[in-house]
């Protein structure tokens, strides 16, 4: 859903399955995306599709990453740690190795869109609308950004949900936390 | 051999999560790395993986890996040489 508006539905519950059916109909042409972790996968999609909606230029890259979520990388790292437990059978997959930090999403996001920006990754028990305008709203003053792209992506088993904003000096929505929450309740 | 290769060629689109190839796209010579399939490092470190795992092989250096993952063909043939499972 952007702005209110469903650009994709699937019925299908498994993550694996719906992420590959929205990769395809959103026409996300990244042959990285299928080595990513869940994390990174439901991150990058959902950020890409934002930033696609918004027609950006090449130049209007100066975007900065504010994310966070509860379960940081837990996933991946249930699985690596299934690979290291048996010491006979003692093989960790270094792909699966790669994404045991929640941050790599936003690594991952950055290459896509050539964002050289400031970039952070939070993890709270609850989603945090404070620390995120306080955050946001900081860089944007300091003019260390132009925009921040900001939210909350979290996987865990097969429970997951991905909130993101855009947010710049001049908007139409004031960034407030009442806001940040009433956008997020609507999900 | 040309068993292996096939296998071969099924275990590198699983294990790399190759999307959209199958093993008929794989030819046996065809380069894994640079304009061939596009394998990166990280892709690298996983068929070490798998060469231990699967046929017992113990690269000790990960540089010998460039020319064994040449090719589907010339791993197949350091595998029939050094495999002890």
């Amino acid at each position: 859903m952007i702005n209110g508006n469903v650009i994709f539905s699937d019925e299908n519950e498994e993550f694996s399955t719906f992420i590959k059916n929205a990769y395809k109909f959103l026409k996300t042409d990244y042959p990285k995306f299928f080595k990513m972790d869940n994390l990174s996968k439901l991150a990058f999609l959902a950020a890409d599709v934002l930033l696609k909606s918004e027609n950006l230029n090449e130049e209007e890259n100066n975007i900065a990453l504010i994310f966070s979520n509860k379960a940081s990388s837990l996933n991946t790292d249930r699985k690596h740690q299934a690979s290291i437990e048996n010491e006979a059978e003692y093989f960790p997959s270094p792909a699966v190795f790669v994404y045991t930090l929640p941050n790599i999403c936003l690594g991952e996001i950055s290459i896509k869109r050539k964002l050289y920006s400031e970039n952070s990754f939070f993890i709270f028990d609850r989603f945090n609308a404070e620390h995120l305008q306080l955050y946001a709203n900081n860089l944007l003053r300091s003019e260390k950004t132009e925009k921040v792209l900001c939210g909350w992506v979290d996987f865990d088993e097969n429970s997951y949900e991905a909130f993101l904003y855009l947010v710049e000096k001049e908007g139409k929505i004031e960034h407030n936390t009442e806001e940040i929450n009433r956008l997020y309740n609507i999900l | 051999m040309s068993e292996l290769k096939e296998e071969l060629k099924a275990k590198i689109i699983e294990q790399l999560n190759l999307e959209d190839v199958s093993v008929a796209d794989i030819a046996d010579e065809d380069a894994l790395f640079g304009d061939g399939l596009g394998l990166d490092s990280i892709d690298a470190l996983e068929l070490i993986v798998m060469l231990d795992k699967d046929y017992g092989i113990r690269l000790s250096d990960p540089k010998e890996g460039r020319k064994i993952f040449e090719s589907v063909q010339v791993m197949a043939d350091y595998i029939q040489e050094h495999r002890t499972k």
